[in-house]
């Protein structure tokens, strides 16, 4: 057993930079790599991805950010452990090993199924959201379980250089390396609470080096457009030291830590995932030098008895149209014009919404006494049940251009294809995750 | 005097379907028991009352210290279906750092 391991996290998302990765593995002198890549949402379009070719539905990135790491992973000897299987860990699987074959290397890669849920649901569970059966919501097109940790161990005490996975709780994919390394057992609730903040504060990766966290004049952050992604030298006793590679970008302390800490967490004393019911209410947090912080103090409850289950729906699709309006009386032209299209159009959707961009448009409001700006975006969008319906949206502000008010410009018109999420429970006993291991 | 959440305080946003979750982290520690005495669940909803449709929920965190709050019904249905430009919500942790409190 080791006494101390480290664990890098190199991607916070499915369209986060390359390099941070990269950068870890040739100078972070990692133990493990984490990149995480799989939203709730990119899940379900991977599996429409898959349905179209059984040979994709794996993250669109998953080749060039394979490419250009294995190598390196290889030659350093850092494990690397990712979601980007996503719809297709198999298929994903081979596609690793057709990169290696291209670069002449040798490696082994176990895949870990068993989430894929979709053909145990009938549609009538109950959405955790609303209480409705899930058919309610939409034609259902996914159903993946967020796996924990005990599906991974089996992966890692293979010899696998790279352990691809589906949907797995975020957290997870920090706290099984540190389950293998250390020999903790799954049922000490307080340790598999304290790997799971760890793993939590990493799993949005530049989220915790000052990234998401810069406000010029007010939170200071050095040199983002080089952000450097952070890791964690963790001890047996589940003590960690964040850290991150000298001479990159950004900033770790405690108040960046913190603002992570806390980051979509529903109620801070009990954070759950399929390993614990974590209670994140006595961490303690401590700047133990530069670009520093030291995380103790995470516990924990059992774990529950049932997995989460992210459900993918058909939501129709979202036509918009912006165009700008800038000078003299420039909301009152782009006020106008909004109402022109609400006369014209409120009628055909039920769902349809003005924005002010410049004003109103995120906030969906304004503190405070601001003046008016000096140019203004319309936008309007609106849901529809087909493609045609939804492109109306993007033609009628076009059609401003010659109709009127005087001085639009730069319209600008988009359809996107809308998929829905809902969660249900899924009992233990009903999953039985699997392994499967490739030699390459 | 007057002054905004912003001036002694940090935040980030988050979400859950049509949840928001938001943080608010004093700069200094000594700010923390004004953030707990004038930043409670109702004020938050009354700044929030054109955004948050549901029941604001707050936890104390004194180790840290921050507060953390959570809004129900707060992001028009969610990030997969909205038809708002943020559907996230991750903006909003600036509109809750626009709160005026009293010092």
């Amino acid at each position: 057993m080791k006494e101390k391991i480290r664990i890098g996290c190199g991607a916070g998302f499915s369209g986060d930079r390359l390099e941070p990765a990269l950068i870890l593995v040739q100078q972070g002198q990692l133990d493990y790599l984490v990149l995480e890549c799989l939203a709730e949402r990119t899940i379900a379009l991977a599996q429409k991805r898959k349905r179209q070719d059984p040979t994709g539905g794996y993250d669109p990135l998953l080749e060039r950010r394979i490419e250009s790491l294995l190598p390196h992973l290889l030659e350093k000897k850092v494990r690397l452990i990712t979601n980007m299987g996503a719809a297709n860990p198999l298929a994903a699987a081979g596609k690793i090993g057709e990169i290696a074959r291209r670069l002449n290397l040798r490696l082994t890669v176990a895949a870990i199924t068993g989430d894929d849920v979709f053909q145990q649901l009938s549609g009538d569970e109950p959405a955790l959201e609303t209480g409705e059966p899930l058919k309610t919501s939409g034609p259902l097109i996914s159903a993946n379980a967020y796996l924990g940790t005990d599906a991974i161990l089996p992966a890692l005490a293979t010899d696998a250089h790279i352990i691809i996975t589906g949907r797995v709780a975020d957290p997870s994919l920090f706290v099984a390396p540190l389950v293998h390394e250390f020999g903790w057992s799954l049922d000490d609730a307080d340790q598999i609470g304290q790997g799971t903040v760890i793993g939590h504060l990493l799993e949005c990766a530049g989220q915790l080096t000052g990234g998401y966290f810069a406000d010029p004049g007010r939170k200071d952050v050095a040199d983002l457009a080089h952000l450097g992604h952070p890791f964690a030298d963790v001890t047996s006793d589940g003590t960690a030291v964040f850290g991150k590679v000298a001479g990159t970008g950004g900033l770790l302390t405690t108040a960046t830590a913190k603002e992570q800490l806390l980051y979509e967490v529903m109620d801070p004393g009990r954070y759950i995932t399929p390993d614990v019911v974590a209670d994140f209410t006595q961490v303690r947090l401590e700047e133990t030098g530069p670009n520093q912080v030291k995380a103790t103090g995470g516990r924990g409850q059992p774990r529950p008895d049932t997995y989460k289950v992210s459900v993918g729906y058909d939501a129709g699709f979202i036509g918009e149209g912006e165009i700008s309006y800038a000078g003299s009386n420039a909301l009152g032209r782009a006020k106008l014009a909004g109402s022109i299209i609400q006369e014209r159009l409120q009628d055909h959707f039920t769902d349809f919404r003005i924005d002010y961009i410049g004003s109103t448009s995120v906030h969906r409001t304004i503190f405070g006494a601001y003046q008016d700006p000096y140019e203004i975006r319309l936008r309007i969008a609106a849901r529809a049940s087909t493609a045609q319906q939804a492109a109306l949206i993007g033609e009628e502000v076009e059609a401003l251009y010659t109709n009127g008010p005087a001085g639009g410009g730069g319209a600008r018109k988009y359809v996107h294809e809308v998929v829905g999420i809902v969660s249900t429970l899924i009992g233990r006993h009903q999953i039985i995750p699997q392994v499967t291991v490739f030699q390459i | 005097m007057k002054i905004k959440l912003y001036d002694i305080a940090h935040s980030r946003a988050g979400d859950k379907g049509n949840t928001l979750t938001l943080s608010l982290i004093p700069f200094q520690v000594k700010d923390y028991a004004l953030l707990c005495e004038q930043v409670t669940a109702k004020a938050v909803k009354e700044h929030f009352q054109s955004i948050v449709d549901g029941e604001i929920v707050r936890y104390e965190l004194p180790n840290l210290p921050a507060l953390q709050f959570i809004c129900q019904q707060a992001l028009t249905g969610g990030v997969t279906t909205s038809l708002t430009m943020d559907t996230h919500g991750k903006s909003l942790s600036y509109a809750f750092l626009e709160m005026v409190i009293e010092v």
